[in-house]
C-alpha cells in the first residue's frame, strides 16, 4: 500500500491538508514505542506501592522476597539515599500572599520514612522477568505506622486535619493572590448587580493510551546512562535529573523519547519511576525495563483539575461587568510534580479576564496537600479551570438580568488590541465577534427556542451552551516567566541541516506524541526552500541528536516549535544566497530565492536550492575564508509575548428525564487560531481536545473515598468518551494572525479541551433551567435532578 | 504451575511452536516472543482495545486470552493483516482521513474494523460508533475514524457493484 499517498515528491505549501508522513508506520504496526523495546540483557522492574494514603514506614523486610528465584535486586529509598539520589522537585517558585516561597515537601522517588499517597513508591524489585519482580513484590513485608489521612480537597487544611509535610502547615503549599483587590472591592460596592457562583472542577486521569514505560541502561565503560523513556520533553527530563535528582551529569546522561502514545500534559513531568530505572541500571549492572499498567496510571500519573471555586461578577447598570473576584482552593496532591504550583497560579488567574474587557479582577489561589496522587498540568493545565469559571459566571449572569447570553457576552468583549487585561497579560490580537457571530450561525442559534418546543413535545429536555474560551500558549518570553517564578526559559531551538544532496534533517526540540509533527514541520521546510516534502526529516525525541529543547505542552510546537525551525531557515538562505552569488558571479543582494531556486535578480540565470547545497559542501567555488564550507544552521527562538487562541464553541443536547442521558445533538466549533499551516491536522487537534472536554464535562471523575483509597482505578470505574459517546462536528474558523511571532501561528492542541466543559453545562444548565449541574454529570446525576423537577412540579 | 507448557499455533501465516508459561497472556506471547509489538496492551483488562487481534476469524483481546488458550488458533494481528493487504483499503482511508493521531490504538482500531467489514455491506455511522464500543481513542474523537470505515464500506460495496 501507499501510505504516503499525499504527492510527497512536491512541494507542500503552508495552509495545505498534507496527509501524515508519520503514519505509514503507525498503521503498519510498526510503530516503536518504549514498551517494543527490548535491550540485551534486560531486567525487569516492578513497585511495591503504599497502600494507604498516609502511612509511617516502621521497617521494611525483604529477606524473603530477595530469597525467591529470578530475583535480582530489591532496592528501596535507603539504597536510593546511600547513593546520593536527591528527591523529585517542582521547578516553578511561587511566593505567597506574605512573601514566603511555596513549600515544597520533600518528594523522594522511593518513599523512606513515609507514604503520602495509595501508589506511592517503597521500593522496587528487579527480576530477570516482570512475573519473578511480581511474585516477590508480595513477600516483601513492609510495617506500616497508619495514620489518619487528609484526603478531601475541602477539608484538608482544617485545623485537625492529619499534616502531610512537616514543613507545610495546615497542608498548604502556598497562599498566593493575582489583581488589584482594591479597584475590585470597590468596583463590588458600586455595582448593580453581583452573580456568585460554587464549582467544583472535578478531577481527571489524562489516560494517554500508551501507559508510561521506561528502559535504563549504564554503560560501566564509559560512565554513561541512557533512559529510553515516554517523555513530552526528554531534554528538560535530562536536565532535571542531571542537576537536581542527582543522577549523573549532563554529558553522562542520554534520554530518549521514542513515539510516544500520547501525552496530554502526563508526559511532561518526571516521575519517580523513570528515576529509578535509570539509577537502578548501574546497581544491577544490566539494563532495567519498567511499563505501568493501566491501574498504576490511575494510581500514580499527575491527574489533572481538582479545584474548589467561589467566583462573584459584579455588573454595572448596563450589563457591563465591572469586578472579577474569585477564591479557588487547588488540589495538589501529595506532592508538587514538575510544574504543578504554576497551574493553577500563572496558567489559571491569568486567563479570568477571558474574552472580556474586565477593569478589575483579584483572585486568591490556596495550593493545598491531599493524601492523593499529585496533581499536575493537563491539556489545557490551567486555562480550563479559567474558562470554566468565566463561562459558566457569565452565562449565570446573563440570565440573572435577563439578557440573551450570547449578546451579553457580545457587549462586554474586547473589541481593541493590543489588550492589557488586569491580570498580567495582555492579549496581541483577537477578533471575538468574528468567531460567536459564525458560531451562532453555523448552530442555527436563532432558531433554537422551535428546537428546544419541538423537543419538549417529545419529552425531551433540549438546550443549548455557549462557550466563548480564551487561551494563552507558548508562554514566554522567557525573562517574564523567569519573573513569575519559572526555573526554565521557555524558548525552543531548532537546527537545519542540509545534505549535499540537498535534502534535509531538522533538528527539533519540540517532541511529537500524536501532533504530526513530522508532517507539519517538514511542510514549513519544503515550502520554504522550495523542496519536495519527502526530502525532509524530522529529527526528535533524543538528546544525542537534538543539543537542546524545551519540549511539547501548552500548544507551543507550532508557534514556538516551528519558529524556531523559520528562523534556522533565514539563516540558512541567507548563507545560501553567498554561495549562490560567487557561483552565479552576481553580487548577494541580486540574489533572489523563489521557488526552490536561487536567481540573478532580472534574469535567466539561477540554481536550484540542491546545486547550492553540494556547492556548498564541494566548496570549491567560493573563499572559504569568507564563507565556511557546509549548509547547517541553528536557532533558539524566544517569543515575544504568549499567543492567545481564542473561540466560540456551541453545543446543543437533548436530556431525556426518563434515564438521565444526554445526547449532543450538534457541536459547532468556531476558532481563531492565527495562521494554519495544516488545516487537517488542526480540525484533529479540535476534534481531540472536545472530546476530552466533553469527557470532563459528562463521564470522568477520579474519586478517592475518605481513607484516600482510589475508587476509580480502572476502565471499569473511570469512563472516557466512547465513540458513541460523541457527535460529529461542525469546525469553523477565522482568523487573526498572531503579530508575535513570524509565522502567524497561535496554537490548537487545548482549545477544545479549554471550549468544551461550560459548553456542555452551560447546555445543560439551560436544559434542566438549574445551575446547580455538577461535572461530571452522569445519567444518575442529571436523572436526580430531573427527576427532582418533576416531583416538585407534581407538588405544586 | 509455572512450568512452561508447549504451545503450537499459526501466526500470520506461520506455523510457530514454543514452551510458554501458563499464566502468559496472548498479548504478551506475540509481544515478547513472537516480538510482533504491533499489537499493543492498554489496559489489561479488556476494556481499551488496543490490544486486538483475529483469533480463528474472530476479533479477541489478546490481553484476556491467556497463551495456551489459543492452541491451534489461527492468530492474525496488524502485521499480517496488513502484510497479506486484508486491511489495505482501511489503512489507506486511516491516512487520507486523518483517523489516527499518537498512533497507540490504531492496531487495535484497524483489526476491529476489519472484522466489522467482514460482515459484508455498508453500516451506518451509528453501527461503525457501535462496533467501536470497544476501543478507546482519547486522541481524535473517534469521528475521522467512523468517516474512514465508512469510506471503506462504500468503496468495497462500490466494488462489488452494490449500492
Amino acid at each position: 500500500m501507499n501510505a504516503n499517498s499525499f504527492d510527497s515528491s512536491k512541494v507542500t505549501p503552508l495552509g495545505a491538508p498534507v496527509r501524515r508522513k508519520e503514519d505509514r508506520r503507525f498503521i503498519t504496526g510498526k510503530g516503536r514505542y518504549t514498551d517494543d523495546l527490548a535491550r540485551p540483557g534486560q531486567t525487569h522492574a516492578y513497585f511495591l506501592r503504599s497502600p494507604y494514603a498516609h502511612a509511617r514506614i516502621r521497617g521494611i523486610d525483604t529477606a524473603a522476597a530477595a530469597a525467591m528465584p529470578g530475583v535480582v535486586a530489591i532496592l528501596t529509598g535507603h539504597d536510593l539515599a546511600a547513593d546520593g539520589i536527591r528527591g523529585l522537585i517542582c521547578g516553578w517558585m511561587i511566593h505567597s500572599k506574605d512573601g514566603s516561597p511555596m513549600k515544597a515537601g520533600y518528594h523522594p522517588a522511593l518513599a523512606k520514612d513515609k507514604v503520602r499517597y495509595v501508589g506511592d513508591h517503597v521500593a522496587v524489585v528487579i527480576g530477570e522477568t516482570l512475573n519473578a519482580a511480581k511474585d516477590a513484590a508480595a513477600a516483601i513485608a513492609v510495617d506500616y505506622e497508619v495514620l489518619p489521612a487528609a484526603a478531601d480537597l475541602g477539608s484538608a487544611q482544617a485545623a485537625g486535619a492529619a499534616h502531610i509535610h512537616d514543613d507545610a502547615p495546615r497542608n498548604t503549599a502556598f497562599e498566593w493572590e493575582l489583581g488589584d483587590k482594591t479597584a475590585t472591592e470597590a468596583a463590588f460596592a458600586r455595582a448593580a448587580h453581583v452573580t456568585t457562583i460554587d464549582l467544583v472542577n472535578n478531577r481527571l486521569a489524562p489516560n494517554p493510551m500508551e501507559p508510561r514505560a521506561a528502559i535504563g541502561e549504564y554503560d560501566a565503560g564509559d560512565e554513561s546512562y541512557t533512559l529510553w523513556t515516554t517523555s513530552q520533553n526528554p531534554h528538560v527530563a535530562r536536565l532535571v535529573l542531571s542537576a537536581f535528582v542527582g543522577l549523573a551529569p549532563e554529558n553522562k546522561l542520554r534520554v530518549i523519547a521514542p513515539d510516544v502514545g500520547g501525552g496530554f500534559g502526563s508526559k511532561i513531568f518526571i516521575y519517580a519511576e523513570e528515576t529509578v530505572c535509570a539509577w537502578a541500571s548501574k546497581r544491577v549492572g544490566r539494563p532495567v525495563k519498567w511499563t505501568c499498567d493501566r491501574s498504576e496510571a490511575f494510581l500514580c500519573d499527575a491527574h489533572g483539575r481538582d479545584h474548589i471555586t467561589h467566583g462573584e461578577l459584579a455588573l454595572d447598570g448596563q450589563g457591563k461587568i465591572i469586578g472579577f473576584r474569585v477564591k479557588t482552593t487547588a488540589n495538589m496532591g501529595a506532592y508538587l510534580s514538575t510544574f504543578a504550583s504554576c497551574v493553577p497560579t500563572y496558567l489559571y488567574a491569568t486567563l479570568l479576564s477571558g474574552q472580556y474587557d474586565i477593569p478589575a479582577i483579584y483572585c486568591e489561589v490556596d495550593a493545598v496537600y491531599t493524601n492523593t496522587a499529585p496533581v499536575d498540568a493537563y491539556r489545557g493545565a490551567g486555562r480550563p479551570e479559567a474558562t470554566f469559571l468565566v463561562e459558566r459566571i457569565v452565562e449565570k449572569a446573563a440570565r440573572e438580568i435577563g439578557q440573551d447570553s450570547a449578546e451579553f457576552r457580545r457587549r462586554n468583549f474586547i473589541t481593541s488590541f493590543p489588550h492589557q487585561t488586569p491580570v498580567i497579560l495582555s492579549y496581541d490580537i483577537g477578533g471575538y465577534a468574528a468567531s460567536l457571530d459564525k458560531a451562532l450561525e453555523l448552530s442555527d442559534y436563532a432558531n433554537f427556542p422551535a428546537r428546544k418546543a419541538e423537543a419538549a413535545r417529545r419529552g425531551k429536555l433540549r438546550g443549548i451552551g455557549l462557550s466563548n474560551y480564551i487561551e494563552a500558549c507558548g508562554i514566554a518570553p522567557s525573562a517574564a516567566v523567569g519573573s513569575l517564578g519559572a526555573g526554565v526559559g521557555l524558548w525552543e531551538s531548532a537546527e537545519v541541516r542540509v545534505n549535499p544532496t540537498g535534502n534535509v534533517e531538522v533538528l527539533t526540540g519540540s517532541h511529537s506524541h500524536g501532533q504530526g509533527h513530522e508532517t507539519t514541520f517538514a511542510q514549513l521546510v519544503s515550502a520554504r526552500l522550495g523542496i519536495p516534502i519527502d526530502h525532509v526529516t524530522i529529527v526528535h525525541g533524543d538528546t544525542d541528536k537534538v543539543q537542546f529543547g524545551m519540549g511539547t505542552y501548552g500548544s507551543r510546537s507550532g508557534a514556538v516549535g516551528m519558529s524556531a525551525i523559520s528562523k534556522a531557515l533565514d539563516k540558512v538562505e541567507a548563507k545560501a544566497k553567498k554561495i549562490a552569488a560567487h557561483i552565479l558571479e552576481a553580487s548577494e543582494g541580486d540574489i533572489e530565492f523563489k521557488d526552490g531556486h536561487f536567481t540573478v535578480s532580472g534574469t535567466d540565470r539561477s540554481l536550484a536550492f540542491a546545486a547550492v547545497a553540494l556547492n556548498a559542501y564541494v566548496a570549491h567555488k567560493f573563499p572559504t575564508s569568507e564563507i565556511e564550507p557546509g549548509l547547517k544552521e541553528g536557532a533558539f527562538y524566544d517569543p515575544v509575548n504568549f499567543t492567545f487562541p481564542a473561540g466560540c464553541h456551541i453545543c446543543e443536547l437533548e436530556v431525556d428525564p426518563e434515564t438521565g442521558t444526554t445526547e449532543i445533538i450538534k457541536w459547532v466549533a468556531v476558532d481563531d487560531f492565527g495562521a494554519i499551516i495544516n488545516p487537517m491536522i488542526v480540525e484533529g487537534q479540535v476534534h481531540g481536545g472536545i472530546a476530552q472536554g466533553v469527557g470532563q464535562a459528562l463521564l470522568e471523575g477520579v474519586r478517592y473515598d475518605a481513607e484516600g483509597q482510589l475508587l476509580t482505578g480502572s476502565y471499569m470505574d473511570y469512563t472516557m468518551p466512547r465513540a458513541g459517546d460523541l457527535p460529529s462536528f461542525v469546525v469553523g474558523m477565522t482568523e487573526t494572525r498572531c503579530p508575535s511571532n513570524p509565522l502567524g501561528i497561535k496554537g490548537c492542541g487545548e482549545a477544545g479541551a479549554i471550549a468544551a466543559p461550560p459548553a456542555v453545562i452551560n447546555a445543560l444548565t439551560d436544559a434542566l433551567g438549574t445551575e446547580d449541574i455538577p461535572m461530571p454529570a452522569t445519567p444518575a446525576t442529571l436523572w436526580k435532578i430531573a427527576q427532582g423537577q418533576i416531583a416538585r412540579r407534581a407538588a405544586e | 504451575m509455572s512450568a512452561p507448557v508447549p504451545l503450537a499455533l499459526t501466526v500470520n501465516g506461520v506455523e510457530v511452536a514454543r514452551a510458554v508459561a501458563p499464566r502468559t497472556t496472548l498479548a504478551d506471547f506475540l509481544r515478547l516472543d513472537l516480538e510482533l509489538t504491533g499489537t499493543h496492551t492498554g489496559c489489561e483488562m479488556g476494556a481499551c482495545g488496543a490490544c486486538l487481534v483475529m483469533m480463528d476469524g474472530v476479533p479477541v483481546h489478546s490481553c484476556l486470552v491467556l497463551a495456551v488458550q489459543a492452541e491451534g488458533a489461527v492468530i492474525e494481528t496488524v502485521e499480517g493483516l496488513s502484510e497479506r493487504g486484508a486491511i489495505a483499503e482501511l489503512q489507506q482511508a486511516f491516512h487520507q482521513r486523518n483517523a489516527l493521531q499518537c498512533g497507540f490504538c490504531t492496531p487495535g482500531v484497524l483489526v476491529n474494523a476489519h472484522a466489522l467489514l467482514e460482515h459484508g455491506g455498508v453500516p451506518t455511522r451509528e453501527d461503525i460508533r457501535d462496533a467501536l464500543s470497544g476501543n478507546y481513542c482519547r486522541c481524535t474523537g473517534y469521528e475521522a475514524i467512523v468517516d474512514a470505515i465508512e469510506t471503506t464500506a462504500r468503496l468495497r460495496a462500490g466494488a462489488e457493484g452494490q449500492p
